[in-house]
């Protein structure tokens, strides 16, 4: 074949654009937080949900978040899932579970990871609690948590939470 | 066709950088403010879009993120476009022509700071042979103005003069960036930033947001007291090949300003969204406006250019003038893409 007749199939045409973050006022205290191993968050002024992290407005009431709330490093898990691909964004071994986890005091889940235990084991409603990195790596970033294990506690009935699922 | 008017509109002051604040804990203040203005409570209001782009915060859906300072709960009607405000102004006037809903609320919002906004801008040009050349947003704005210059259309005196005026009459802007008063030889004698644009042919990178609220008449007159009444509104585009367009002219600006009626009435007053000097040159051509329209008396994007809300905030300048007593009848441009690419044209007239 010529090359007028090739088909084009592919074409590589690199773009990188560069950002200089600056997260906002409520974001950035529970930044700070977290580099002191401490997980901020923020009530809303008008219906005093606790949101973490905090972006400085209740998306429900769309009022300020202005009352700091230091929440508890144990939450339950609200729903999970075992991971048997892999994810470029994601570098934990294979198999592994995801979790989204209601902290003590907060309304609103996060994600992480759940170890330490057996996956067949894991269940909605299961307390856990948070595991840090040592404190010399800790950084301003959520990965300062590693992963969540389970604790010796009753299971919250679904009843306390399906709010959150 | 259902008359509409613009009801309120606010905006936060563009600045150079918007550190302390992310985009939500911006636009709060700016919604509260423009929903409070408008006279209709927040939970009846029928529709609400926005315009930004993922580009600037450089975080895929920030606009949703964005939609936490609306309070969409129980969830509402809601609607976002990857363009300046003025697009989704247009869509919310859709909206309402279609009858769906009586009023809706627009904002627009973006902290160009935190990137490199000339760079950022060339992501726009097609994807296949001219991005990767990566041609930035003033290097093609030079070119555009060297085509002019080399036929004579305009001067660098005349460019700097647009400057001069723009700057001065933002002295009286609070909430514009860059102001002052300047002298015309002396900008001329400072050296080029890229040939033929010296750096007051430039915008100023800008942080900011804006919002306005919009109605359908019987709404409109509950709620407010002074509305303008949006009379035509209309948008066109050329092609996106700057290679294939006579830079020099702007056909879609002329086309937009001719289906939205901007001749068919005499004119106060033009907030022209013209990012570059020589750009209000070409745009007041291409909409034939007489020397007696009085042109961005808040000194337009050469005071503040925040990306996807200057051309939305010419709409908001245009009604407060109409609101302030300023003129009866007002056009406000707004502009996309590379080179005065896409216009939009919005006419607006006080009672």
């Amino acid at each position: 074949m010529s090359e007028e007749s090739t088909a084009v199939t592919k074409l590589v045409t690199p773009v990188r654009v560069s950002y200089t973050y600056t997260p906002g006022v409520a974001t950035g205290k529970f930044l700070r937080g977290i580099r002191r191993g401490k997980i901020i968050g923020q009530a809303c002024d008008s219906c005093g949900r606790v949101y973490v992290p905090p972006r400085g407005a209740c998306p429900r009431c769309a009022s300020p978040t202005s009352q700091e709330v230091e929440l508890a490093h144990k939450g339950t898990i609200i729903t999970f899932c075992v991971v048997r691909v892999p994810s470029e964004n994601i570098d934990a071994e294979l198999p592994y579970c995801a979790a989204s986890i209601l902290l003590d005091g907060a309304d609103i889940t996060l994600f992480g990871l759940i170890q330490e235990c057996k996956f067949d084991e894991v269940r909605i409603g299961m307390r856990v609690e948070a595991v840090w990195k040592p404190e010399s790596e800790w950084e301003y970033n959520l990965a300062n948590i590693v992963h969540y294990r389970p604790i010796e506690e009753p299971d919250v009935p679904y009843e306390q939470i399906k709010e959150y699922s | 066709m259902r008359d509409v008017a613009v009801v309120s509109y606010a905006q936060t002051p563009f600045v150079r950088s918007e550190r302390a604040r992310n985009e939500v804990e911006m636009l709060m203040p700016v919604i509260d403010e423009v929903v409070e203005k408008s006279g209709i409570e927040r939970r009846k209001i029928g529709f609400t879009c926005s315009g930004s782009t993922d580009y600037l915060a450089g975080q895929s859906f920030s606009f949703v993120m964005a939609v936490d300072a609306v309070g969409a709960w129980p969830p509402i009607c809601e609607s976002h476009v990857e363009m300046d405000g003025a697009w989704a102004l247009y869509e919310a006037w859709v909206k309402i022509q279609c009858g769906e809903v009586d009023s809706a609320l627009v904002f627009s919002f973006g902290r160009s700071s935190m990137g490199e906004t000339a760079e950022t801008m060339t992501l726009q040009t097609d994807p296949y042979t001219l991005a990767p050349l990566g041609p930035d947003a003033i290097s093609m704005a030079a070119l555009q103005a060297r085509a002019g210059l080399d036929r004579g259309l305009w001067s660098e005196r005349e460019m700097a003069e647009v400057a001069v005026r723009s700057r001065r009459d933002a002295l009286r802007n609070p909430e514009a960036q860059l102001k002052g008063e300047f002298d015309v030889d002396e900008i001329l004698a400072e050296p080029y930033l890229v040939s033929p644009l010296r750096k007051h042919d430039c915008p100023p990178v800008s942080d900011g947001a804006a919002a306005a609220v919009i109605a359908a008449a019987d709404v409109a007159r509950q709620a407010c007291e002074k509305p303008v009444w949006i009379r035509g509104i209309e948008h066109r585009l050329d092609s996106h090949q700057p290679g294939s367009r006579d830079l020099t002219l702007s056909p879609s600006t002329k086309a937009a300003g001719e289906a939205a009626g901007a001749s068919s009435g005499r004119l106060d007053i033009a907030e022209l969204h013209a990012p570059f000097s020589h750009q209000e040159i070409i745009l007041k051509q291409a909409l034939g406006l007489s020397d007696s329209v009085k042109i961005n008396p808040s000194g337009g994007a050469l005071a503040a250019n925040p990306i996807l809300t200057a051309g939305l905030a010419r709409i908001g300048e245009a009604s407060r003038q109409i609101v302030a007593g300023n003129g009866r009848r007002a056009l406000a441009h707004a502009t996309s893409g590379p080179c005065l690419q896409q216009n939009l044209v919005c006419i607006l007239e006080g009672d």
